[in-house]
């Protein structure tokens, strides 16, 4: 059974239709990519999954329907959430910051402090005065800080530099070991290097399913799909 | 030389109140978003528990009547408000016409209702000698209250600013402030922290209730809506969501209202700050703080 499963969702914005009635699964295990042109609704879908917008349809987490159910709860379900642009608390200092994220009894600093080293260094520094590369670990190490089953994370390598993108690719090559991962990516060689199943997004609508490296094996069917090649 | 002294600790009991006042509405402000036109209401509704509590506890003598007649304020404040965001907020988040509509319409509804049960004469409230008592600091004779007012909001605004800083809701009302739509998805019910911040807006009104009572000596129904006014333009003055940016914008105010009055012309107080108003909103449109908390 798959870990997460969404039938028939709708996502409207004010006037826009934004996604079409999407379906897909994503297996428990390793890292489901979730691809597509910009605008094509995959921070929709990942906003909607964690009922961060008004949505329809049916969205399953581990066989139990949240649809309706608060963001708050569907995180304490195991799921966790790095947004799109990290969204890090810039008043709060980087120690305050996973404070705020810790819910189990025993957070898992061993492994943040492991996969970020430089986050025990900057603990006390305030996150707006972080780099983007540093806000970007302290959103991976919030989510990872609690024993979540699935991790929904929103285009982790956006706006870094070559070097960092390697190091986050890394890091969730690691995490994809320890939990499911559904991740927004346009980075084709960090799909490449993480990914076992794609999801590929067209105006709303899901327009593929398969493992990820045969549809990047297939250069025509990635560049119709995805304007890239 | 006294006379300046003597309006600038007048000045600093008036921000001290604004402060009281101000606090709980720029908190709610800056956390949900949430213009609350109730909070005078509220400070009267504080004030009319004070003087009705006093009235029933005759028998005793002033100083337990008056601090027990303050912490009946207190809690119906606390309370009040609490009750006002469960079962009137709560329902409109994100609706901010609604809320407005709902908020000034509970203020009008609760001094209409306080008018009809004591009708508009102004009520004396009974304090304690020694608060009209004056303490002489360089050749000014200063009334007790007045100092009485200034150490109760710099105990408030440091209680508030170690609640804030070192308590998990303290964190999480912070966090709120910058992006409530990320502190739920971090897994934590935001909500319980929007009835909190109510009624921590409750009890600094509450406190205000009492302080102004004492200040004004007695109360009306206008009591509230008379001095959240000026609690409003300290909000915007001081940067919504920003407690020290409040409290510096508290004291200015106050100060300018005494100058004004003293030095200009009597009256010319309440029309300084709001030239005041306009000039920061001109210079900086976001307030003496320049950021949220």
């Amino acid at each position: 059974m798959a870990l997460v499963e969404v039938r028939d969702l709708h996502v409207r914005i004010g006037e826009s239709h934004i996604l079409q009635g999407i379906e897909f699964d994503v297996a428990e295990g390793g890292v489901t990519a979730l691809l597509g042109r910009n605008g094509v609704g995959k921070t929709t879908t990942l906003r909607a999954l964690m009922g961060l917008v008004d949505r329809a349809g049916l969205v399953r987490y581990d066989g139990a329907d949240i649809t309706h159910m608060p963001t708050y709860k569907i995180v304490r379900r195991g799921v966790g959430y790095v947004p799109e642009d990290r969204d890090v608390f810039a008043a709060l200092t980087v120690d305050e910051n996973l404070r705020l994220a810790e819910r189990n009894a025993e957070p898992r600093y061993d492994l943040v402090y492991d996969l970020f080293p430089e986050l025990r260094e900057r603990g006390k520094q305030l996150a707006g005065t972080l780099s983007g590369g540093q806000q970007q670990m302290v959103a991976i190490a919030r989510a990872l800080l609690n024993d979540n089953r699935v991790l929904f994370v929103d285009e982790p390598t956006k706006g870094l530099s070559p070097l960092l993108v390697s190091e986050v690719a890394r890091v969730l090559e690691r995490v994809s070991e320890l939990t499911t991962v559904l991740l927004v990516e346009q980075n084709l060689g960090v799909v490449a290097r993480v990914a076992r199943d794609a999801v590929v997004l067209d105006t709303g609508r899901v327009v593929h399913t398969g493992p990820a490296q045969e549809l990047l094996a297939d250069k025509p069917m990635v560049q119709r799909m995805m304007g890239v090649g | 030389m006294s006379t300046f002294v003597l309006l600038t600790i007048t000045g600093l009991g008036l921000g001290a109140m604004y402060f009281l006042i101000a606090s709980g509405l720029s908190l709610i402000y800056g956390l949900m978003g949430v213009l609350n036109f109730a909070h005078g209401a509220f400070l009267t509704i504080g004030a009319y528990a004070f003087w009705f509590t006093e009235t029933k506890l005759d028998s005793l003598s002033i100083w337990p009547r008056f601090l027990l007649a303050a912490v009946v304020a207190i809690v119906v404040t606390t309370a009040f408000s609490a009750l006002v965001e469960l079962v009137m907020i709560r329902p409109l988040y994100g609706r901010h016409i609604e809320q407005v509509l709902v908020t000034v319409g509970l203020a009008l509804a609760i001094t209409a209702l306080v008018t009809a049960i004591w009708g508009n004469d102004a009520r004396v409230i009974a304090a304690p000698k020694w608060l009209g008592e004056t303490t002489t600091v360089v050749g000014a004779h200063i009334p007790n209250d007045r100092w009485t007012e200034i150490g109760t909001a710099v105990l408030v605004l440091f209680g508030l600013e170690a609640f804030l800083k070192r308590t998990r809701y303290g964190l999480i009302i912070r966090a709120g402030v910058e992006n409530r739509a990320m502190v739920t998805a971090l897994g934590i019910d935001v909500r319980k922290a929007f009835t909190l911040v109510f009624a921590i807006g409750g009890l600094a009104v509450g406190i205000a209730a009492v302080l102004s009572s004492v200040y004004f000596s007695t109360v009306d129904p206008q009591h509230g809506t008379a001095l959240v006014i000026f609690a409003f333009i300290v909000v915007v003055i001081g940067g919504l969501g920003s407690l020290r940016g409040t409290a510096m914008a508290a004291i200015v105010v106050g100060l300018v209202q005494q100058y004004a009055n003293y030095y200009a012309s009597s009256g010319l107080g309440d029309l300084s700050v709001v030239l005041l108003l306009g000039l920061v909103l001109l210079v900086r449109p976001r307030g003496l703080s320049g950021s949220f908390a």
